[in-house]
């Protein structure tokens, strides 16, 4: 099983450099614990006690996981997972 | 139709159906052509809103300043009130913003203090909050926070919506200050049970997001995650392609974000389709394609309009 996994570059230092890296799981949290084996410290910059971090986004299949159930979103095989800060936004 | 003077002509655009891009009769988009306001933006709402505010909370008075990070589109709306209203207006935006955008501001008369492409709109916020805070004399509206910005669309974008369009099922807009999603969604969800409301947001390239904190990041004040369904990060390959559709299917010139808003419509038609649900999916075309024509957005190949964007705040 293979799910996509697309890392902003300031957390690129946990992943050697890489720009994606591949996971399993059926649901987000198992994804990111399984992350978390073989890229130590990546899943603490991304999740605290209450779920996703504040300032992080994430997206799965482009859709906002907040509005998919947060950690509990469930994950296929083939899915493709985005992480990105949170920005201001462009021109407004 | 006719008022008494421009800044009377703020909203009430017309709804626009949008038959070759809609799947089909059950399932229809609806473009709101916000480029028919006074400075060419949905922003004109939130600038009448956000000054008449400020001069009912007695902020302003003849010849104040007003200071605003803003990359464009709120800032213009801005000087033309300003111009009109007699205050002078500072601009805080990012170097990397297109030229248009720029020499409107300063034909509307208004000064702009450049921050760094690198750190974007958050930059941006942040050197003009530090301005503010060296100015005390300074009035900052703050999109970002401004309940005046969302309420404008509370009772304008929505009403007007809701009027033209009883039968909406879904509401589709940009996501930036997020004033248009929650003013407009917030009026849709007290009227319309049902409704769905989407945010579009724009996925820059990687220069904007950069070596930006984690713990840095941004939320706009008027953020409230509840009043939206569902949110949707769209690619500006998908903007791209997307904002050319509008103009080659259906002739609508429009900006850059619209190409966004549309692609995520266009996600939400073809699940109601194949759920064989009836749709009509209203979508906020903010602007049209003028200021980005330097971005090369509407020429070449999707390829290389793509590469020229890379690296620019395009919506």
């Amino acid at each position: 099983m293979a799910i996509e996994v697309r890392i902003p570059t300031i957390l690129r230092s946990y992943t050697g450099g890489q720009k994606a890296v591949e996971g399993s799981g059926a649901t987000l949290d198992e994804l990111f614990a399984d992350l978390d084996g073989r890229y130590e410290g990546l899943r603490e910059r991304l999740i605290d006690d209450a779920g996703v971090r504040r300032f992080v986004n994430v997206y799965l299949n482009d859709e906002d996981v907040r509005f998919l159930g947060g950690l509990s979103a469930a994950v296929s095989d083939g899915d493709t997972v985005t992480v990105l800060p949170a920005v201001a936004g462009g021109a407004r | 139709m006719r008022y008494e003077s421009l800044l009377d002509a703020v909203g009430g655009t017309p709804l626009i159906g949008l038959p070759r891009l809609s799947p089909s009769p059950e399932v229809r988009l609806w473009a709101k052509l916000e480029d028919r306001n006074p400075t060419g933006s949905v922003k004109d709402r939130a600038a009448a809103y956000m000054i008449a505010a400020a001069e009912k909370d007695g902020l302003l008075h003849p010849g104040s300043v007003i200071l605003e990070p803003t990359s464009g589109n709120t800032g213009i709306s801005l000087a033309l009130v300003a111009r009109l209203r007699g205050y002078q207006l500072i601009c805080v935006l990012p170097e990397n913003t297109s030229a248009e955008r720029r020499m409107l501001l300063e034909a509307y008369g208004a000064s702009i203090v450049s921050s760094p492409a690198a750190g974007g709109s958050n930059e941006a916020v942040r050197v003009a909050k530090g301005l503010a805070a060296q100015n005390p004399g300074w009035v900052m509206l703050y999109q970002y926070g401004n309940e005046a910005n969302a309420r404008a669309h509370y009772e304008t974008t929505g009403p007007e919506l809701l009027a033209d369009l009883p039968e909406i099922t879904h509401f589709v807009a940009g996501l930036g200050t997020s004033g248009t999603l929650m003013g407009t969604g917030r009026f849709l969800r007290e009227h319309v049970p049902g409704v769905q409301v989407v945010a579009a947001e724009p996925r820059y390239g990687e220069l904007v997001y950069g070596l930006r904190n984690l713990s840095e990041g941004f939320v706009p004040e008027l953020y409230d995650e509840t009043v939206l369904t569902s949110r949707f990060s769209v690619t500006s390959a998908d903007a791209l392609r997307r904002t050319r559709e509008l103009l080659s299917e259906e002739g609508l010139f429009a900006g850059i974000s619209s190409g966004c808003v549309l692609h995520a419509a266009l996600g939400l038609a073809a699940k109601a389709q194949t759920a064989g649900q009836r749709a009509d999916i209203a979508l906020v075309i903010a602007d049209a394609g003028w200021k980005y024509l330097s971005t090369g957005a509407y020429g070449g190949t999707l390829a290389e309009a793509e590469a020229r964007l890379e690296g620019q705040l395009w919506a």
